[in-house]
């Protein structure tokens, strides 16, 4: 045997990654790195008599692919919902496709060609015709045909998937499709740490829902890890860390334990209202973009759906769902969170959101999105006013209109909203007359207007991520300049400041549905501020109710006057922290 | 051998749902049927077919039937058609 180093001894270097928090948690353990392969095929020539073998191998793979299936469909329904549990229903579909497998058992025989051969060639035809397609709902699909040709041919060469795992791992994966996720769920699983997957994708979703820690956005965390490594996965901040030190897995065993000992003590809040300890009521309400959600809004105990992106209508959608489809979903919503109330924000598409009809455009953020759009296409803005006027009768429904820029367009909008109510009266459909209306306050110009704005509205709703990347002139998606994205520059705190001051001075209400609503450093600022609804992702929520219970208003107030003062935001977040940490040392703050 | 023109009524065109309940519907009848979109045509009882259509709202299909029962079957496709799937 040669002589090897024992590379065993020699300490693994440390690295630490920041991604973006998807799933709240603290995970420590051993890696496991899952690759989903590509199956390779090769063209083999096959006699006669082989070609029954080969038939028999492909039903057996059919029958082992659609058990899988059928175990994905299951849990997938059970954790997801049954609209989300679709895509594995039509998946389940082409298993069971007679015309596709004659036509392969035919090739088969008459070619004389491999079984793996032929599935790869048959069902990638259909494959690639949908890849080539025009219509963007059918390249969706084109997914869901590979994923189950992979699937077979898997089954066909006898891979078993890794379900089953050995001990407990962090699982690290370049991509985590929904199903790949629910079948490692299955398993001990510590934490997810992905190279690429957005905070609201199935995946995501999945996780917050079994508790699992995860982080998305690790770029190159698959190139950068060997097996056996050791890894952290903080769910809260972002962070990960490969082959921490002892200290630093110490470190963060003791902020795990202490989270769990956190959380168990937020659930005692659940049913107490958000109202600092002299006596003023906060409204905490939930950002909604999911159904799914909603479930964890009821065990959060929060006041109601601060805001719901209805444009989460349009996913994967080639055309604009009609007024009957709306009103079904915003009902289903309603229903779910009554009598609590709902914020409804109408179609906010553009920038960086999806657009129906794609146009190009050199500079999105800039363009043509929000309520610029809605405005042009009155017919389906209409569409939308009445869905959301028909879901309003029990008067717990309020409209909000996005990316508002001059006091024309609130008026416009406004205008349209009483055609729609007008269209509807002359059908005898009840709606509520006296529905609220607000606005966002993302644009610097609306905050400049505030007075004008809140003259003209029931509530303003300040959108802290794209306020402060307009006013700051950052692109915080842009690693060059993010930076400068700073949520405490003094400019921001003291725009906050005017907002809410115009805002009360007209006598409506001003909240904010923006990341920094949901930021526990941020929290004793904002109520110093005087603002008066919070709307929040739905897991932050009970460590906001706590922070908000435990103030005192006139001292919140004290200490936005002196942040106020200051100069740099440096000097801003040091304050903050050390408040923080003194009054609330089990809060995680980054 | 039957021949029918129909135009795609519901807002969503032929996606997953209403292409599934097409497909099942089909497989009721002996007959054959192939569904033709500006030239290209599938088997209308294999549901990978249907699928690559990419047959949206307003979008013309020529559908034909053949074999014994092709009377009910073009009955009861083109009605299922008609109907728009019974979705918006």
């Amino acid at each position: 045997m040669p002589n090897i180093a024992m590379s065993s001894t020699v300490k693994q270097q440390e690295l630490v990654l920041k991604g973006i928090p998807a799933s709240p948690g603290i995970a420590i353990g051993p890696q496991f790195l899952y690759r989903k392969r590509t199956p390779q095929i090769r063209e083999k020539s096959i006699s006669a008599a082989e070609g029954d073998q080969e038939i028999a191998r492909l039903q057996q793979s059919l029958s082992r692919s659609q058990k899988e299936l059928r175990k994905i469909l299951d849990f997938a329904k059970s954790k997801l919902g049954e609209s989300q549990a679709r895509i594995f229903e039509a998946q389940l579909m082409i298993l069971e496709d007679t015309v596709l497998f004659d036509a392969i058992y035919k090739r088969i025989r008459n070619e004389r060609k491999n079984v793996e051969f032929v599935v790869e060639n048959e069902i990638g035809k259909y494959h690639r015709m949908m890849v080539d397609s025009n219509d963007e709902y059918t390249r969706e699909r084109a997914h869901d045909v590979e994923d189950v040709k992979n699937r077979i041919l898997r089954n066909l060469q006898e891979e078993r998937l890794i379900s089953r795992l050995d001990g407990s791992y962090v699982i690290v994966s370049h991509n985590l499709a929904a199903a790949d996720a629910l079948i490692l769920s299955r398993n001990d699983v510590l934490g997810y740490a992905t190279e690429v997957g957005g905070v609201t994708s199935h995946t995501t979703l999945l996780a917050r829902a079994l508790r699992i820690p995860m982080v998305v956005g690790l770029r190159e965390i698959t190139s950068q890890i060997t097996p056996g490594d050791l890894l952290i996965v903080d769910g809260y901040s972002g962070i990960v860390i490969i082959n921490p030190n002892d200290e630093m897995v110490e470190e963060y065993g003791r902020r795990r334990e202490k989270y769990h000992q956190f959380e168990r003590q937020l659930e005692g809040l659940r049913d107490l209202p958000a109202e600092t300890l002299d006596g003023r009521r906060i409204h905490l309400g939930a950002n909604i973009e999911l159904e799914e959600e909603l479930d964890t809004l009821h065990l959060q105990g929060g006041d109601g759906i601060g805001l719901y992106r209805s444009e989460t209508l349009l996913f994967g959608k080639e055309v604009f769902p009609s007024e009957d489809e709306q009103f079904e979903q915003y009902k289903r919503l309603v229903d779910a969170v009554y009598p609590k109330p709902v914020i409804i924000r109408t179609f906010d598409i553009g920038g960086d959101k999806m657009m129906v009809q794609t146009i190009k455009e050199n500079n999105p953020f800039l363009g043509w999105r929000g309520i610029r759009v809605m405005l042009a296409k009155e017919d389906l803005f209409l569409d939308q006013l009445r869905a959301i006027l028909r879901v309003s009768s029990r008067k717990t429904v309020s409209v909000m209109f996005p990316m508002i820029s001059n006091i024309k367009e609130v008026r416009e909008a406004k205008t349209m909203l009483e055609v729609a109510k007008r269209q509807l009266r002359e059908h005898n459909i009840p709606f509520d007359d006296e529905i609220k209306v607000g606005v966002m306050v993302e644009v610097p110009a609306a905050a400049v207007i505030a007075d004008d704005l809140a003259r003209e509205v029931n509530f303003m709703s300040i959108g802290t991520n794209d306020l402060i990347q307009y006013l700051l002139a950052v692109d915080r998606t842009n690693d060059i300049v993010a930076d400068l994205y700073q949520e405490f520059h003094p400019a921001v705190v003291r725009f906050l400041r005017r907002i809410i001051e115009r805002g009360k001075r007209q006598n409506v209400w001003v909240g904010m549905c923006g990341e920094m609503a949901g930021d526990p450093l941020a929290t004793v600022l904002l109520v110093g501020l005087g603002l008066d609804e919070f709307s929040v992702v739905p897991t932050v929520l009970p460590e906001i109710k706590k922070i908000i219970r435990s103030v005192r208003y006139e001292e919140a107030k004290k200490l936005a006057q002196e942040v106020l003062e200051m100069q740099t935001e440096d000097e801003i977040k040091g304050y903050l922290k050390s408040y923080m940490r003194e009054k609330f040392p089990d809060i995680p703050i980054e | 051998m039957i021949e029918h023109e129909v135009t795609i009524k519901n807002r969503a065109g032929l996606h997953t749902r209403p292409a599934a309940s097409l497909v099942k519907l089909a497989a009721k009848f002996k007959s054959d049927f192939f569904i033709n979109k500006d030239g290209f045509e599938i088997n209308g009882k294999s549901i990978i077919g249907v699928m690559t259509l990419a047959a949206e709202q307003g979008s013309k299909l020529m559908l034909r039937f053949s074999g014994e029962d092709e009377a009910d079957a073009a009955k009861a496709i083109l009605d299922l058609f008609d109907r728009g799937f019974d979705e918006q």
